[in-house]
């Protein structure tokens, strides 16, 4: 609880209208995507500058109060979201566009800034933001740096980490640093790669500095249909044993399909066993000639249908199915767990295989969307909460289905990051003297243990507990009706 | 029966609300959102709200109230959600609980009980509608915007400042029936509106016109009400579905199609099999109803070139409500000589939404605001929507802050070019 003072306080920096302290507006603010972990904050503050969030930095590090960073809540690992109270910052009154240098090929923008709108405001000159995550219609740029996000182009172009140049952070000591600068050389430590993927627990994001590259002369969009994700998990091997660098390679599965259809209708083959999404750009002849190559490819390995995309319209709609996947997952599924692990590329098949022989076994279904061109899978275990056992059956199977993949040399999260959910996680993929580490690395951006406490580590230096899942309140049963 | 905060009947749905998988897709297109960048005041925020309060954990209480209604009920959240949340229809609902155990605040329950207690009764309407002239005409108007006393009491100075000139208000009564003159494709029922009954009367007339060149044979009810829109939207469920039945009643004459050329009205129209589940000729009616624009964009029509640029707003209940949105550009590209330039976020709703900029008015200018200088930048001297609430708010902002341009329902712009 906050005492009326600090919230004085707060309101002096923010402004009255910059607090949220009832407790319906803080209710809104328990979880991000993964609503599996609730957590309300004592209060909200959405600063307008980054010397306001110093300011309210440093006045929760004097009372000690934990502060939370938030940008649109699109997260889907419990990160967002307070677990022990505290002041929650919401980056999305900090809109500002500092500067675009195109002939530096760089832009500075404050946290609360778009994915995609930072890309519509240089796309008309010839330059895109390359960190394309899904969820780049509404997620910040800050919380991707938060996260380290990634997306279907990252397989082409890199994750976020390789398009921030400098970031301006306020640390849990209340310090207003800038990590990095503009020339892509790091000089000294590479504080702007330790920052980015730290999830706000050293400190908030306040400016970045990305790069942008030039739009390339020409994409071409193919839809492959497969009758299993075997076959197109194959058909991925091969094309990058091919030598082609793909701008991306998406899979989709039949559950997936199915919820795609059913929420977007972006002309996937409803009942086939799998899609691939296939992406390549740059110079034209280049790719008409991998193009050509690719479809052989497919063909050899059984495709049943190809589509190149004829149009930008109709390209869009491609993407706008697998975009738009997550946010219709509500089609299959009233609940869901979700993993992030990453599989060595050659293991893609054997990887589906053995996940969906887990879910199987627990009775429950699984939907697959993945970044197959590098390994990165995103099973999503559907389960009714309603039904009594099913949520035990479902955190079961998440564990195994993790376990399986690390098994076959695989990592713990691709691209999502750590939070509430796969902080207990990390312990299956470092040993006690890593993440010992990693604790006091974060001592030293948060002596006090105020940032983001719980998250990413299995447990947090200050306090030294794990924190267990809030299992999800169940709406009653229509039945009285 | 109780769950919750909720209580039978017209309970939020529960199917809807557990369809919300947080996601936020919907966020950067809703328009409080956009402006107060606000969970609690953003779609999943809302949807949130509406079911903590199902679960027990929130009451219907001022605060809960206050965030349900600064929401605009534009539906664009509907529009982006890939996931199909009834946005809408749960807003309604929820709606209609707060107004049977809400705290609302006196001065919305008064305005709002003004206003809906005045549109949808020709009598009450035609005796103000009188006055207001006189107030117009008489000079009284110049005397009271002059005084200053409108900027003591801001809501009675934002339903002042809607009024457009009532020169014409009494309208010539249209006759029942207007008998097809282009190639007989059908007899469709025309639904007046309360706003454009009282305040655009040539758009009703222009619009049986040209349903009749574009080959239908049109009726027109004289016994036609309200169709409950405005009622709906505020949660007011009972009384929108006795409007709901009483205009069912009056087109039950046998038409094919019912047509409206308000977007609110049809939007509400549409849902009647919904709200009157239960009732078959409810259904029907609902899959009757057409906008004017869908029966206009491939008639055939004698159309002469007119060199003019225009612009499209998207009256929400148009685009979100009813999902049409290509129609009454076609429709405007039919014209020769017509430029129609893109208007920037035209989806994005302009403030109006029924008698939200009355009740909520800060957030209402806001969003006017943006739509003003979205038109400005097109630089189109004509602004063409094709709902009345749209075309009094946003003629009102471009007024205000000194842009000339004409805003027209598109019915108008096309009779325009009509060459006969
Ligand atoms: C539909 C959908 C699709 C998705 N697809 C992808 C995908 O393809 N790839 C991918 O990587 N992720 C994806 N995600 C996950 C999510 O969108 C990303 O993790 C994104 O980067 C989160 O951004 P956000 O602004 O929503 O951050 P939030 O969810 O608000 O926060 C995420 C984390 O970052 C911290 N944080 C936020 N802002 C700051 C800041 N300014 N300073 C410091 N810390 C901060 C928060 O405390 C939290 O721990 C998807 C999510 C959805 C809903
Ligand atoms: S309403 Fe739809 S788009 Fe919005 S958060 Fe819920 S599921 Fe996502
Ligand atoms: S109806 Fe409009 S204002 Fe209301 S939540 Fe949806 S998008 Fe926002």
């Amino acid at each position: 609880m906050l005492t009326p003072e600090f919230l004085r306080e707060l309101a002096r920096i923010v402004g009255p209208a910059g607090v949220v302290a009832t407790p319906e507006g803080r209710l809104t603010y328990e979880c991000d995507m993964h609503t599996f972990y609730k957590g309300a904050p004592d209060a909200v503050a959405l600063p307008t500058s980054a010397e306001q969030v110093g300011e309210v930095v440093r006045l929760c590090l004097r009372e000690g109060i934990p502060v939370v960073p938030r940008g649109s809540g699109t997260g889907v690992i419990g990160g967002a979201m307070a677990p022990r109270g505290g002041v929650m910052v919401s980056t999305t009154r900090m809109t500002r566009t500092f500067e675009v240098d195109l002939l530096n090929r760089c832009a500075t923008v404050e946290p609360g800034v778009i994915n995609l709108q930072l890309t519509h405001a240089v796309k008309d000159r010839g330059y895109f933001f390359a960190p394309d995550p899904s969820s780049q219609m509404v997620c910040s740029i800050g919380g991707n740096c938060a996260t380290n996000a990634g997306g279907p182009h990252c397989l082409k172009y890199g994750i976020t980490v390789n398009h921030v140049l400098g970031l301006q952070v306020v640390t849990g000591a209340g310090e207003l640093l800038w990590l990095g600068s503009k020339a892509r050389e790091r000089v000294g430590y590479d504080l702007t790669g330790v920052m980015v993927g730290s999830e706000g627990t050293l400190g908030i994001v306040t400016a970045v500095r990305v790069r942008l590259l030039h739009l390339p002369e020409a994409v071409k969009t193919i839809l492959a249909v497969f009758s299993s994700v075997e076959d197109a998990s194959e058909t991925v091997s091969a094309i990058i044993a091919a030598g082609i660098i793909a701008a991306a390679l998406e899979c989709l599965d039949e559950p997936a399909i199915r919820a795609v259809e059913e929420g977007i209708g972006a002309g996937y083959p409803k009942g086939a066993g799998a899609v691939l999404l296939i992406e390549l750009d740059g110079p034209r002849a280049e790719i008409e000639a991998q193009a050509e190559k690719i479809v052989e490819i497919c063909r050899s390995h059984l495709a049943l249908e190809i589509r190149v995309a004829q149009d930008e319209a109709e390209r869009e709609l491609l993407w706008k199915g697998r975009k738009g996947f997550a946010g219709a997952i509500g089609r299959l599924t009233r609940n869901w767990l979700l993993q992030d692990a990453v599989v060595p590329r050659s293991k893609l098949p054997q990887a589906i295989r053995a996940l969906n022989a887990i879910s199987a076994r627990h009775r429950l279904l699984v939907a697959h969307v993945f970044h197959a061109g590098d390994g990165n899978l995103h099973p999503i275990i559907c389960y009714d909460a309603e039904q009594p056992g099913e949520l035990e059956r479902a955190m079961q199977a998440n564990e195994e289905l993790l376990r399986a993949c690390i098994a076959m040399g695989g990592s713990v999260t691709g691209e999502h990051g750590v939070g509430v959910d796969k902080a207990a996680n990390l312990r299956l993929q470092y040993g006690e003297a890593d993440l010992a580490f990693m604790a006091r690395l974060r001592q030293v951006f948060d002596p006090t243990g105020i940032m983001n406490p719980g998250k990413l580590l299995p447990s947090h230096p200050a306090c030294g507990e794990t924190l267990s899942a809030v299992p999800p309140q169940s709406l009653p049963q229509g039945a009285w009706v | 029966m109780k769950l919750g905060a909720f209580d039978l009947p017209d309970l939020p749905d529960l199917d809807g609300i557990r369809a919300c998988v947080h996601c936020g897709i919907c966020l950067p297109q809703c328009p409080t959102y956009r402006v107060l960048g606000e969970e609690m005041d953003s779609p999943r925020g809302r949807i949130y709200l509406i079911r903590a309060a199902a679960e027990g954990r929130v009451g219907i209480t001022e605060t809960f109230t206050h965030h349900l209604d600064l929401c605009l009920g534009c539906r664009a959240c509907e529009t982006a959600c890939p996931s199909g949340v009834p946005f809408g229809r749960l807003l309604e609902q929820t709606r209609g609980q707060i107004e049977r155990h809400g705290h609302r605040r006196l001065s919305h329950r008064f305005l709002a009980g003004l206003t809906l207690g005045l549109f949808p009764y020709p009598g009450r309407l035609a005796r103000l509608l009188a006055i207001v002239a006189l107030y117009q005409h008489s000079g009284l108007q110049r005397l009271v915007r002059a005084s200053g006393l409108l900027r003591l009491a801001p809501r009675l100075a934002a339903m002042e400042g809607l009024l457009p000139p009532l020169g014409s208000w009494r309208a010539r009564e249209l006759p029942e029936l207007v008998q097809a003159t282009g190639r007989r494709r059908g007899r469709a029922g025309l639904v007046l509106g309360c706003v454009q009954r009282y305040f655009f009367p040539r758009v009703n007339e222009l619009t049986a016109r040209l349903l009749s060149l574009a080959g239908y044979e049109v009726l027109i009810p004289r016994d036609q009400e309200c169709c409950g829109a405005l009622h709906l939207h505020a949660g007011r469920l009972d009384q929108a579905r006795r409007f709901a039945r009483g205009l069912i009643a009056a087109f039950d004459g046998g038409v094919d199609l019912v047509v409206a050329n308000a977007a609110g009205c049809g939007s509400a129209m549409r849902e009647y099999g919904h709200w009157l589940d239960g009732d078959p000729r409810a259904r029907q009616f609902s899959l009757r109803v057409r906008d004017i624009s869908e029966l206009l964009a491939d008639a055939e029509l004698p159309l002469r070139p007119m060199e003019v640029t225009a612009t499209y707003h998207d009256p929400c209940h148009l685009a979100h409500g009813q999902r049409i949105r290509r129609e009454p550009r076609a429709l405007l590209n039919r014209i020769p000589g017509l430029t129609l330039v893109e208007l920037a976020e035209s989806d994005l709703c302009c403030g109006s939404a029924g008698i939200y900029n009355l009740l909520e008015r800060e957030m209402a200018e806001r969003l006017l605001e943006l739509k003003v200088s979205r038109i400005a930048e097109t630089g189109a001297r004509t602004v063409v929507t094709g709902n009345p609430g749209c075309v009094l708010q946003i003629a009102r902002g471009c007024r205000e802050r000194g842009l000339a341009v004409e805003v027209l329902h598109p019915v108008e712009l096309l009779a325009r070019a009509l060459s006969y």
